[in-house]
């Protein structure tokens, strides 16, 4: 008996069929884009992770300086003359040619065995890493960018992530001139009982322990909170349309349950027979939505990866690892979402009695009250997001004021849409139009939830390509006051370098010294670059604040910029005093807006870096020259010097290269907002195909009254555009809101600086078009059926007899 | 055969079913003149509703002809069928099928406007001997069912055609409200000049009626 009341109750879908691709395609589409991004993020995490473990050996403690400047080899040998099982590394960024590169240098005889294995076997390989030449150990991927740059021999290893190189420390010490100054020193987690403390043998270390969460992990935090909101803002619009879906299938099939519960079948069967249909359909659309979103996140993940070394310089690499964990996850999810979905049916079956009559239109009649409740809720939660924004702080209080937004202005379109149409239907004087904004009225609640999803999606794109452009705008602007050189040059040795140092005055207007440092600046590890003293930073390098005269304090030595970063991430002014590695207090005077750069930088005079890092590389210049003569100047260069073409770069040729990341940048953020709108899209056509299987009870009679189906047909066309350009129109300020928020406060928290916002009315007016497309594309299907229903059909409607 | 409103020659009609076609109508003649009322009677199955349905342009006969006011209305195509009956025909069904998403004033008001002739004193009178005027802000789904078949018939005769179209009006409402409901119909049908074809079971209302014409097998048998 319970076998053939569950074939009955599966019957339902072979004579619905679209019904049944919508449940399926609902939970599929829903899956694919949340397990999608969450397969990204993995990827991205366990690249950290693996990152941080080779590059950093951060499974093991570790000794940095306290002045956050370097370890000289002295301290490295006590430690080891009392007894400590230590390693030295030296590191830094190195540049062969136009690569640049993180260089480590280790000494694999004193490494410990406890750490990561190394990636040096046997007795040759350990020679020939040693050898005086020596020898850089990359992965595949660098091993390809620099074997025409790099001098030296190459060994190809799977386990040493992108853009980074071992080495002997000799080696290191050599390219990155250090002459001996240690970055920091590995310990052995075990070591001998009667050591003397630490503390007592070099009080100038500090001790970190294993297993910190890598920098770039903390860094990269917000971005992929950001992708996590859009996986979960798609998921959250996929199961609009499984509750939708399920919804009108549960009603449709209430007479079969009255029918099977009269015929002896139990509350609790005919439950855990409805239980049992809608799991089996979450699991194969789960499945289903895991294998796409797999190829989701395939297709995305260069793209990523490009937004993560542009932002951050984190490396993660173009390809996908299947994780079990991650399948688990994305099923687990299309259960959950599935259930929550139909959870109000289900509920409604089990409290249904027998002889209830059947209300075809009931489930999508949101009663009044329901509607201010709704509307309450969205109120609410939008006090509660100008609150937050108001007085909240930190990127949680920043994600919280989205959410609240978003949620807020969704729950309250369905009053807004209702009013607006009242207001319509009020100002109108013909029947038909009449009728026609009263018969919207009543689609409404069928509709309202397809129209939050658009609305959703549409505000995330308003808000999200605000942002961008803004960011754009600012950037563009920006870069051609910070790259005003017209050519830049990089030696590929300091000899070559100082070479250039005599030529170049006589060939140019001025030269400009790009020297740089890294050193540990109130806790976190910044690089601090010398300027020279000339017109080109006074005319126009971007300051955003300062003290009087804080070019010429600059040029003395007395004073540093900082970058919006800091002082907006450690909260340090103009006027106060900060320490710079090796003990140097200087006096901050002012700071400059540095976007794209993910961490903290300081700006003094050269010869003041000169003084105090007598060892800073002097490889990189800016070359100031007439414009129309740059071109020849970079082919003297390249004579005279042999240099290749990539070491010298015109201007043009970096403000390209710097819009060409800035645009990949943001590709990943342009292609979830497709999607997003996608499945919106697909939420409105779906309950517009919902909506036209019980259309024509109601409009049958305007049939009869003398309306062609013609006529019924591109009313419902006008009907649905209506909806589209109300819902359009209510995106533009949430979406607008949304930008201010991703500005004001998102991007302040998670890259510590701060745009100026501009309106894009014209991007607005494209967005408009597309989703117009996808709204006509999504009431085509139901407008065909209506437009060529057959009369029969409508007479059934008021048949009694034939 | 000029002064006749309705006139139908030779009417066949037939469905497509599961188990082949199935022939409803066969050879019907019939006519209405002006402000005559016709009941039309038999058992279920007959083809009343058919019948009715082809004299309002809703469908189309296999064969025969249907005349109104002198126009064969089968030669209509779909526009011509649906100015027909927006101009020429008013039909009252048993469901009453009034509009869910508008009031009662607009719902009677809607054909009349529809069809260009809104007359407000006439729709005034209507509201009045229907005994609605109190219930003009109310929707569909607030009234009884007698109240609402009064809407469906206030709708109708608002717009006043020529022929008004019954489908067992009476059929969902109890038998005093019923004669209520008829006697109105009968009484403003007469004031607004239109011809009435009244399909019902009941002889009792077809008594009512100025002639019965009586359907069994597809075909008038009395």
């Amino acid at each position: 008996m319970k076998q053939a009341a569950f074939l009955a109750l599966l019957s339902h879908w072979r004579h619905r069929p679209l019904q049944l691709v919508t449940l399926i395609l609902g939970i599929t589409l829903a899956t694919a884009l949340w397990s999608g991004v969450q397969a990204i993020n993995a990827e991205a995490r366990a690249s950290y992770a693996r990152a941080a473990s080779i590059l950093e050996q951060n499974g093991l403690p570790q000794l940095l300086p306290r002045d956050g400047g370097s370890i000289p080899t002295a301290v490295f040998a006590k430690l080891r003359r009392a007894g400590w099982s230590v390693s030295p590394v030296i590191e830094g960024d190195y540049r062969f040619g136009p690569v640049r590169i993180r260089l480590i240098g280790v000494d694999p005889l004193t490494l410990p065995n406890e750490g990561p294995a190394f990636p040096i076997s046997g007795s040759s390989e350990f020679v020939d890493f040693v050898h005086g030449g020596g020898q850089l150990v990359v992965s595949p991927a660098t091993a390809v960018r620099l074997k025409d740059v790099a001098a030296m021999p190459l060994k190809v290893s799977g386990d040493i992530p992108d853009d980074a190189a071992f080495t002997d420390i000799g080696v290191a010490d050599r390219l990155l001139n250090r002459r001996g100054a240690l970055s920091r020193i590995v310990m052995a987690p075990e070591q001998r009982p009667d050591l003397p403390a630490l503390e007592t043998v070099a009080p100038e270390l500090t001790r970190q322990s294993a297993g910190d969460r890598p920098d770039v992990a903390r860094l990269t935090d917000s971005f992929h909170l950001n992708l996590t909101a859009f996986g979960f803002l798609a998921f959250v619009v996929g199961l609009f349309i499984v509750y939708s879906a399920t919804g009108l299938a549960f009603e449709q099939r209430r007479a079969t349950f009255r029918t099977l519960r009269s015929l002896g079948v139990s509350l609790r069967s005919l439950t855990a027979m409805l239980i049992i249909e809608i799991t089996s359909f979450a699991f194969v659309s789960g499945l289903m939505g895991v294998v796409i979103g797999y190829f989701v996140a395939s297709a995305l993940l260069p793209g990523v990866a490009a937004t993560l070394r542009g932002l951050y310089g984190a490396s993660v690499p173009g390809a996908l690892s299947l994780r079990p964990e991650w399948w688990l996850a994305g099923m687990a999810m299309a259960v959950a979402g599935t259930a929550l979905s139909s959870v109000q049916s289900l509920w409604q079956v089990r409290r249904m009695p027998i002889l209830t009559a059947a209300q075809p239109r009931a489930w999508a009649r949101a009663s009044a009250t329901a509607l201010q409740l709704q509307s309450l809720a969205g109120a609410i939660l939008l006090g509660l997001a100008i609150s937050m924004a108001w007085a909240g702080s930190g990127l949680a209080s920043g994600f919280a004021v989205l959410g609240g937004l978003l949620l807020g202005s969704a729950l309250l379109l369905p009053a807004f849409l209702s009013k607006s149409l009242q207001l319509a239907e009020g100002r109108s004087r013909k029947a038909l139009t009449v009728w026609f904004w009263a018969d919207t009225r009543l689609q409404l609640p069928g509709l309202s939830l397809a129209l939050m999803a658009l609305l959703l999606a549409l505000a995330a794109n308003i808000g999200v390509g605000t942002m961008v452009s803004s960011f754009r705008l600012t950037f563009l602007g920006w870069l051609d006051q910070r790259l005003a050189a017209e050519l830049y040059v990089t030696a590929r040795d300091e000899d070559e370098a100082a070479r250039l140092r005599d030529w170049l005055p006589q060939h140019s207007n001025a030269v400009l010294p790009i020297w740089s440092i890294e050193g540990n600046i109130l806790g976190d590890q910044l690089q601090i670059f010398g300027v020279a003293d000339d017109s080109t930073y006074r005319d126009h390098w971007p300051l955003i604040g300062g003290t009087a005269g804080v070019w010429d304090r600059v040029a003395e030595g007395q004073g540093a910029l900082v970058n919006e970063q800091l002082w907006r991430g450690k909260g340090v002014q103009p006027g106060q005093t900060i320490t710079l590695p090796g003990e140097w207090p200087v006096a901050v005077v002012g700071v400059y807006s540095d976007y794209g750069n993910p961490r903290g930088q300081v700006i003094v005079g050269l010869d003041a870096l000169v003084r105090h890092y007598p060892n800073v590389p002097k490889l990189r210049y800016g070359i100031r020259v007439d414009p129309a003569a740059a071109a020849d100047l970079k082919r003297q260069i390249v004579q005279e010097f042999g240099l290749p073409g990539s070491n010298v770069v015109e201007q043009d040729s970096l403000k390209r290269q710097s819009r060409a990341v800035f645009e990949q940048t943001f590709a990943v953020t342009g292609a979830l907002n497709v999607l997003t709108l996608a499945v919106a899209g697909f939420a409105m056509f779906a309950s517009l195909l919902t909506l036209s299987g019980i259309r024509l009870p109601q409009l049958a009679p305007v049939w009869a009254m003398g309306l062609r189906r013609r006529d019924l047909a591109l009313l419902e066309i006008a009907r649905t555009l209506a909806l589209w350009l109300a819902t359009f129109v209510a995106a533009i300020p949430v979406g607008l809101a949304l930008a201010w928020v991703l500005l004001a406060i998102v991007n302040v928290e998670a890259f510590g600086w701060k745009l100026p916002m501009t309106i894009f009315p014209a991007d607005w007016l494209r967005l408009g078009a597309v989703a117009l497309v996808a709204a006509v594309l999504s009431v085509l299907l139901p407008v065909r059926r209506l437009a060529t229903v057959n009369p029969a059909d409508l007479l059934r409607v008021f048949a009694n007899e034939r | 055969m000029t002064s006749m409103l309705l006139s139908l020659s030779k009417i066949t009609k037939s469905y497509q079913t599961a188990e082949g076609p199935i022939q409803i109508l066969k050879g019907i003649d019939l006519q209405l003149a002006r402000t005559e009322s016709v009941a039309l009677t038999g058992e279920s199955g007959s083809g009343k509703s058919t019948l009715l349905h082809l004299a309002g342009g809703l469908d189309r006969p296999d064969a025969g002809t249907i005349v109104v006011n002198g126009r064969d209305i089968g030669a209509l195509d779909d526009s011509g069928r649906a100015r027909y009956r927006r101009n020429e025909v008013g039909l009252v069904f048993q469901q009453f099928n009034l509009i869910p998403s508008l009031d009662v004033a607009a719902n009677i008001s809607f054909h009349a406007k529809l069809a260009g002739r809104f007359d407000p004193d006439w729709e005034h009178e209507l509201m009045q001997q229907l005994g609605l005027s109190r219930l003009l802000a109310r929707y569909p789904e607030q009234l009884s069912g007698g109240q609402q078949q009064r809407v469906a018939i206030g709708r109708t005769l608002a717009a006043r055609p020529s022929l008004v179209l019954a489908d067992e009006p009476t059929g969902n409402l109890d038998e005093a409200t019923g004669d209520a409901v008829l006697d109105l119909m009968l009484s403003l049908s007469r004031s607004a000049g239109s011809a009435l074809l009244l399909v019902t079971h009941s002889m009792r209302l077809a008594d009512k009626l100025d002639r019965r014409v009586v359907l069994r097998g597809g075909r008038i048998v009395a």
